[in-house]
């Protein structure tokens, strides 16, 4: 059964010089399952995920077929709707947590005030629950950190405080966009271990965005390969090492490696071509 | 890098460069950053109202004597509290026989000196105390925080008119205690930027160039505050005119035969029963150009808010 | 010695109850023309060792010593012109009202150079920006090329040693490898030693001779690449690193 079903996704930006088209086209389906986005900078990956949640902002445009959440369509949503989507059924961990954590207020009045609009939950009960999570991501010292304002932070820390925050109201799709990024490789072990705990026993569906190759095959399911707006390739995750497509080998070939030193490193080279191909499409039909 | 690339001279050529992502020169630059930014206002139809009011406003002060047909201070006894439409007196007379449309255009004059006045002293001073404050930390800040918040505690109408009332009424001295009065807010603001800035990267970055602290203040963080304190401003203009007015209405600010629009309004209010418009016009005056202001910082809000400018 | 030595480092933020101490006793010596990983636990105090060295936290005692001098409290124009840092987020690390042309001149002026022009475009040159991106503003640029600004910026008063933290995390992996490739070419150019902080292990062992391992504050390994390479760590949380690093799955199941 499928949590979410996209239908050729679009999302415009109007600007001075004409209509710039960050996602074009796209379709791809989620089940329960850990799906990974990868691709270039610039190429749609967190366009893909914000407009999910309709959180593109302004100038934007997102056009689809459907974006169906369920049976309900996304799109034909209103704004109240949408509130109640957002961080309770679905909520998306953002690229740029120092961005998304406000400066002046501490970390613990942040956490709490996620979670208290979601749950009605007494004073005491609220600060229990964040404090949970926090040991949760495996914070050493989250006495402190509770205490602490996000600058006193390092980055992984902040990182893994936007991660809490994300699933305290226990939704039902997980948007991760680069989430681990700024994670020590057993940290980030950690941290995925208790999303993936979350895939596994209650059947949440993942989206994870990031640039990371190695780490998508082997954490994700499946894998989307973007360029430009469009899928270029799906894979099964770990297949993606017998790849086709030219751009995902020339992703995989500029990977440094631990196990076979090399003096350079190989820089991907563009065909003009890719862009012009056709998106892929990454659905399932539902195996109701 | 000198050669700038000398644009076509029909428009088109002059749009695409103003609106190149690749700007050749530093003038080219900024004049391609002013012309996104203006039109993003432009496309603001309610900011272009305000936008319309104050141009017509300046020009109207610009060329006063040319447009008044009057002289505003001279009295014609025999053609008191004329009303709307007489012939030769538009807006009719006031109590001394006045012409209020001259006295209004002339009253825009003094309006306009004392918002820019005071748009001029405040928010500099708030910017200096609120950056120092914020960046330097410590004693400092608790000092300069300090005295923000007794002056904060007051009413501001009230603060201004101990003010005048210690240095004497008159236009300057109000302009003085308006400005005085209405520097904490824009302090309170630059200070909270600050703090949020002082800890960035970039920050740090020019800190080991080996830049000094009053660099850092001033070519760093002052660019960034102000923006958020312009769009203040212009919001506050309201305020400020009001209590211009109000000093004027109180016969605190501005003195008797000058038109000034809160005076007028003093004037005005002994007659208000029977000849309701010489208090009405100049109200209505004050109204539209508070109104203006209020419409032009919207707007300013859209272009310069840094939260929408930076990312992306 | 012209390279870095620290000893005894020890660093802490605020007093009472809150106090942290980010860094425990480290010590860690890198030659000059050599490039050092610092790898390690999220939070142990890696990004606070390099802010420690440039002057940025005030809060340390023990010995440091970059570029031949012991540092002090302060630290001398020297200093400055000789050891720069590239900031983790290419995001966060340029002023986003500063045009890459005064970001460039800004730093050049405060060396003392007169001649900003040439130098401007030779630096956009070294890192492989086109003269087109000279007046540009950070949010008219991606990531990389971000990154790359911030690069020329540190490399602007031609220092000895690039402090470098986690300088292609939040880059995606083609652009990583220009980045790597670029920092490699300018180090063979210019004889500069790197103090090298990142979380990936295949950035570290493709950058770096030695490599130092942190734990919650201390160092609790230094090894050479070769050992990295060959897995043979001596303390076991570094075990635990290495083996995190061969991805998720396995990580777990070990
Ligand atoms: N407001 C906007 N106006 C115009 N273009 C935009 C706007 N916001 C985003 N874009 C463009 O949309 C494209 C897709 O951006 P997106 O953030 O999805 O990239 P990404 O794949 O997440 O890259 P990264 O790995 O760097 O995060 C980019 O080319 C970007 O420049
Ligand atoms: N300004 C500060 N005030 C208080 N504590 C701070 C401050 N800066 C850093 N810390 C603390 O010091 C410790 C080390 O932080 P540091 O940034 O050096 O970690 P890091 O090793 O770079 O981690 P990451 O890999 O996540 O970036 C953390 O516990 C952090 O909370
Ligand atoms: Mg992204
Ligand atoms: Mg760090």
């Amino acid at each position: 059964m499928n949590i979410l079903d996209v239908e050729n996704l679009w999302v415009k930006f109007p600007t001075r010089s004409g209509m710039f088209d960050a996602v074009r086209g796209i379709s791809f389906s989620l089940g329960k399952e850990r799906l990974g986005i990868v691709g270039e900078s610039g190429s749609g990956k967190s366009m893909t995920g914000r407009a999910i949640l309709r959180l593109i902002r302004k100038p934007g445009i997102v056009t689809a077929d459907h974006i169906r959440l369920e049976g309900n369509d996304i799109m034909a949503m209103s704004e109240r709707q949408m509130r109640d989507v957002r961080g309770q059924r679905i909520s998306m961990v953002m690229q740029d947590p120092k961005f998304s954590l406000n400066p002046v207020m501490t970390v613990g009045d942040q956490i709490m005030e996620a979670y208290a609009l979601h749950a009605n939950a007494s004073k005491a009960e609220t600060k229990r629950k964040a404090m949970e999570m926090l040991e949760a991501v495996s914070i050493r010292d989250p006495e402190r950190v509770f205490r602490a304002y996000p600058h006193e932070m390092s980055g992984g820390m902040g990182q893994r405080i936007m991660i809490a925050m994300m699933l305290i109201p226990g939704p039902e799709i997980l948007i991760a966009d680069e989430p681990t990024s700024a994670l020590d490789v057993s940290v980030q072990t950690q941290v995925l271990g208790i999303i993936d705990r979350l895939v596994q026993e209650r059947g949440m569906g993942l989206i994870f965005i990031s640039h990371d190759l190695s780490l998508v095959t082997s954490f994700c399911d499946r894998v989307l390969i973007m360029y430009a707006g469009r899928i270029v390739e799906i894979c099964q995750a770990d297949k993606l090492h017998e790849a086709q497509h030219p751009y995902t080998r020339g992703l995989l070939n500029s990977l440094p490696r631990l196990d076979e030193p090399s003096k350079r490193l190989e820089v991907l080279k563009r065909d003009p071509a890719w862009r012009e191909a056709d998106s892929v499409s990454g659905s399932v039909s539902a195996r109701a | 890098m000198t050669a700038v690339g000398i644009p076509e001279p029909d428009k088109q050529g002059w749009r695409e460069w103003l609106l190149t992502e690749a700007p050749t020169s530093r003038r080219h630059a900024r004049a391609a950053s002013l012309y996104q930014g203006w039109l993003t206002l432009k496309s603001n139809k309610l900011t272009m109202i305000g936008v319309g009011i104050l141009v017509f406003l300046f020009l109207v002060a610009l060329f006063a004597p040319f447009l008044a047909p009057h002289d505003p201070f001279a009295q014609e006894l025999g053609y008191r509290l004329q009303p709307l439409w007489t012939d030769g007196h538009l807006l009719g007379t006031d109590s001394l026989g006045r012409d209020i449309l001259s006295r209004l255009i002339y009253g825009s004059r003094i309006t306009l000196y004392i918002v820019l006045m005071v748009a001029l002293i405040a928010p500099i001073a708030g910017l200096f105390v609120g950056t120092v404050a914020g960046y330097v930390g410590g004693w400092a800040d608790t000092i300069l925080m300090r005295i923000t918040d007794i002056f904060l505690a007051f009413p501001r109408l009230v603060l201004a008119l101990a003010f005048v009332a210690a240095l004497g009424a008159g236009i300057e001295n109000a302009v003085l205690a308006i400005a005085l009065t209405a520097w904490p807010p824009y302090a309170r603001i630059a200070r909270a930027e600050t703090l949020s800035i002082r800890k960035s990267d970039y920050i740090s970055a020019v800190k080991l160039q080996g830049a000094g602290p009053l660099r850092i203040i001033t070519k760093h963080i002052w660019p960034l505050c102000i923006s958020s304190l312009i769009v203040r401003v212009t919001l506050d203009m309201a305020g400020i005119i009001l209590a211009a007015a109000g000093l004027g209405f109180l016969g605190l600010g501005a003195q008797p035969p000058s038109p000034e629009w809160g005076a007028m309004i003093s004037e005005g209010r002994k007659f208000l029963l029977d000849y309701w418009w010489i208090a009405t016009v100049p109200g209505l005056a004050i109204f539209t150009v508070s109104l203006a202001f209020n419409l032009l910082g919207d707007g300013l809000r859209d272009v310069l808010d840094p939260k929408d400018g930076g990312e992306l | 010695m012209s390279g870095i030595a620290i000893d005894n480092l020890n660093v802490w933020f605020s007093e009472g109850r809150d106090r942290v101490d980010a860094v425990k006793n480290a010590a860690l010596t890198v030659r000059q023309g050599s490039s050092f990983g610092l790898v390690g636990e999220s939070g142990s105090g890696k990004s606070t060792i390099l802010r420690a060295l440039t002057g940025l936290v005030p809060t340390w005692d023990g010995h440091m010593e970059a570029v031949g001098e012991t540092l002090g409290k302060k630290r001398s124009a020297r200093f400055y012109k000789k050891v720069q840092m590239v900031f983790q987020d290419p995001y966060a690390s340029l002023h986003p009202r500063h045009s890459v042309d005064q970001v460039l001149g800004e730093t050049l002026g405060l060396h003392g150079y007169r001649d900003i022009e040439t130098r401007i475009s030779e630096l956009l040159d070294n890192v492989g920006l086109g003269p087109s991106f000279r007046f540009r503003y950070p949010h008219q640029l991606s990531g990389g090329q971000r990154q790359r600004v911030a690069i020329a910026r540190a490399l602007a008063p031609e220092p000895e040693i690039l402090l470098l933290d986690e300088p292609t995390s939040a880059l995606d992996v083609s652009v990583q490898a220009e980045i790597l490739n670029l920092l490699t070419d300018l180090r063979t150019e210019r004889n500069l030693t790197y103090l090298m902080v990142s979380h990936n292990l295949a950035v570290v062992g493709h950058m770096c001779e030695r490599i130092a391992v942190m734990q919650n504050g201390e160092i609790v390994e230094v090894m050479t690449v070769q050992d990295m390479r060959a897995m043979k760590p001596k303390h076991t949380y570094t075990r635990h690193l290495l083996e995190s690093s061969l991805g998720y799955k396995r990580a777990v199941s070990v």
